[in-house]
């Protein structure tokens, strides 16, 4: 696995946020290597930066100084909207709280992705055997209200990867379920990792979730201390 | 796809869309019915004049055309006008305000008659006293009144002894002695009307005329008519203008109001649009689409309240108050109320065009 080439390279980034008149350090000179098709779990405590790490590479902020390269792009010098450009075609996000638009069903939901990821095309059949084996082929007319957690969130993985992007970003994928929906969702996101390759950063507090992860690293205070 | 959404978010909260479309639609009727109403009397107007049957309509020296009233001029000016080349009849009216914009006028019955043709009565006749009252058929309606009934105008009772059909000169006459009596215009009209054996003649007689009366004011009826438009009224087109302006005022505020209570309610969703690549414009296309089909919407509810504001006014106060139904300021009506909503979706759109994804998505 670490003779892929790396999909991201993040060197010494440092992320300051001002609070009033307080410079507060998010991250102190985070570096990370993550070869393509690795499946890498983030752990550490609230506060260690963890999400400001994923924020970065989500192209959802900037880093304060370092440089971040994703799939060959150079996060560093984008500007707002080639950080928008890169959400649409190199970013596939899950969150804690799965995060459906509320009046679009679930087709709608993966759909709207697709537009926004200026994906023109009709979802291949290798979408559909996917939305097959997240076990949601039946329920993508509902709207995100008439379902159970589990079934939203494998909604939410759908639509990270309908745009096939080079990383899926999960936040906590597994914060809102119970243990049996938790043990759902982490064999998919391991399945997807070992069948299609696909990249996975996940962030957790919880270490039988990390568990299912290549490699995990901890986070304490801004810093990757192993 | 974002049409869908865009749809959904509106079904999504249907009190709301519904309450924003129904005040567009007020501020579009508003606008529909003042311009109904003002133009539909001035037509009503055009045909009570039409309907006269005159030639040449004649006012005397400082009145102004279509005012209400005016100076007067000596009954007897009528005897000049009946000895001028091509003239057959002459009649003389006494018009005087009521309170409003109704007016009472007296007419000799012959006279005017003779000049106009006879009344159609729906019920009873001519005047048969002094104190008798002609009503048209809308007045009559309106306010209820039948051939016998006591009408009172200006603290003098008078016995509806008529009732003709709407169309002709005015709502209310009555004997002009009696009129210009009560008044205090004893031996004075205040405009008058010429028949000519040929209308082809009119230009001959009106310049005839003018050589010895410079100062009056004397048209043909085709010219009369045409003075009845919304730029001769003193202060209607800028009445017109403070409505389009307070609607404009209404639209903005109302569709501000629920574009921004909208855009706070979904910082969350935009937060989410925005990770999954919505770029600000992307977002702020959103907000315009939504606030365009709450304009549409609330502009066909307009048409349709406008409807029933022209029913109503026309059903109810018809002697008073007509009304039209203006299509040609329809598109008007609908570009007011876009432009007013797009207005009110600048605010808002900007701000979740601009809102930070992270903290829209941190956002509870």
């Amino acid at each position: 696995m670490n003779s892929a080439p790396a999909i991201i390279q993040a060197q010494n980034l440092t992320k300051i946020y001002h609070v009033g008149e307080v410079d507060v350090p998010a991250l102190r000179g985070v570096s990370l290597t993550v070869p393509r098709g690795e499946f890498l779990a983030i752990v550490g405590p609230s506060g260690s930066g963890k999400s400001t790490l994923f924020h970065i590479l989500g192209g959802l902020a900037s880093p304060t100084a370092g440089t971040v390269n994703i799939d060959g792009e150079d996060l560093t010098q984008l500007t707002d909207s080639d950080r928008t450009n890169l959400r649409r075609r190199k970013v596939g996000f899950v969150f804690q709280k799965y995060n459906l638009l509320p009046t679009l069903s679930a087709i709608d939901n993966i759909r709207i992705a697709q537009h926004f990821g200026r994906n023109r095309e009709a979802l291949s059949p290798d979408f559909h055997s996917l939305l097959k084996e997240l076990g949601i082929h039946h329920r993508l007319h509902h709207k995100p209200r008439a379902m159970s957690g589990g079934e939203q969130q494998r909604v939410a993985i759908a639509r990270a990867l309908v745009n096939n992007p080079a990383i899926l970003l999960a936040d906590e994928p597994t914060g809102n379920l119970d243990t049996e929906n938790s043990e759902i969702v982490l064999h998919l996101l391991r399945d997807l990792n070992q069948k299609i390759g696909q990249t996975i950063l996940m962030i957790t507090h919880n270490p039988e979730a990390a568990a299912y992860a290549h490699r995990t690293v901890h986070m304490r205070d801004g810093k990757i201390v192993d | 796809m974002i049409n869908r959404l865009v749809l959904e978010n509106l079904k999504h909260r249907r009190l709301r869309t519904l309450l924003s479309a129904l005040s567009i639609g007020f501020q579009v009727t508003m606008i529909l019915t003042v311009v109904g109403i003002s133009r539909g009397m001035l037509e009503d107007s055009v045909t009570r004049a039409r309907g006269v049957g005159a030639d040449v309509w004649i006012k005397p020296p400082g009145a102004s055309a279509i005012s209400l009233s005016g100076a007067s001029m000596p009954v007897k000016i009528l005897d000049y006008f009946r000895k001028q080349p091509h003239v057959t009849q002459a009649a003389g009216t006494l018009v005087i305000p009521i309170g409003g914009i109704s007016t009472v006028t007296g007419i000799q019955l012959d006279e005017f008659t003779a000049l106009s043709g006879k009344f159609k009565f729906v019920a009873g006749g001519p005047f048969q006293s002094p104190d008798d009252l002609i009503i048209d058929d809308w007045y009559a309606e309106q306010s209820k009144k039948k051939v016998g009934d006591s009408v009172s105008i200006l603290n003098h009772n008078y016995r509806v002894s008529g009732i003709v059909e709407a169309g002709k000169l005015a709502r209310l006459f009555v004997p002009l002695d009696t009129l210009q009596n009560l008044t205090g215009n004893t031996g004075k009209i205040s405009q008058a009307y010429l028949k000519l054996d040929d209308p082809e003649n009119t230009g001959a007689v009106i310049a005839a005329l003018k050589q010895n009366l410079d100062d009056y004011t004397i048209l043909s009826i085709e010219e009369f008519v045409s003075m009845f438009n919304v730029n001769n009224i003193p202060g209607l087109q800028a009445f017109i203008y403070v409505i389009i302006g307070l609607s404009i005022i209404i639209g903005f505020l109302v569709v501000g109001l629920t574009m921004y209570t909208s855009v706070l309610e979904r910082t969350r969703e935009i937060g989410i649009l925005k990770a999954l690549g919505a770029s600000p414009p992307d977002i702020l296309s959103i907000i315009v689409r939504e606030t365009l089909l709450l304009a549409l919407g609330g502009w066909l509810a307009g048409l349709a309240l406008s409807y029933a504001a022209h029913a109503t006014i026309n059903g109810l106060i018809r002697a008073n108050l007509q009304s039209v139904i203006v299509v040609d300021w329809w598109p008007i009506a609908l570009l007011i109320a876009v432009v007013a909503s797009l207005l009110g979706a600048v605010y808002p759109g900007l701000r979740a065009a601009r809102q930070d994804a992270i903290e829209a998505l941190a956002y509870e």
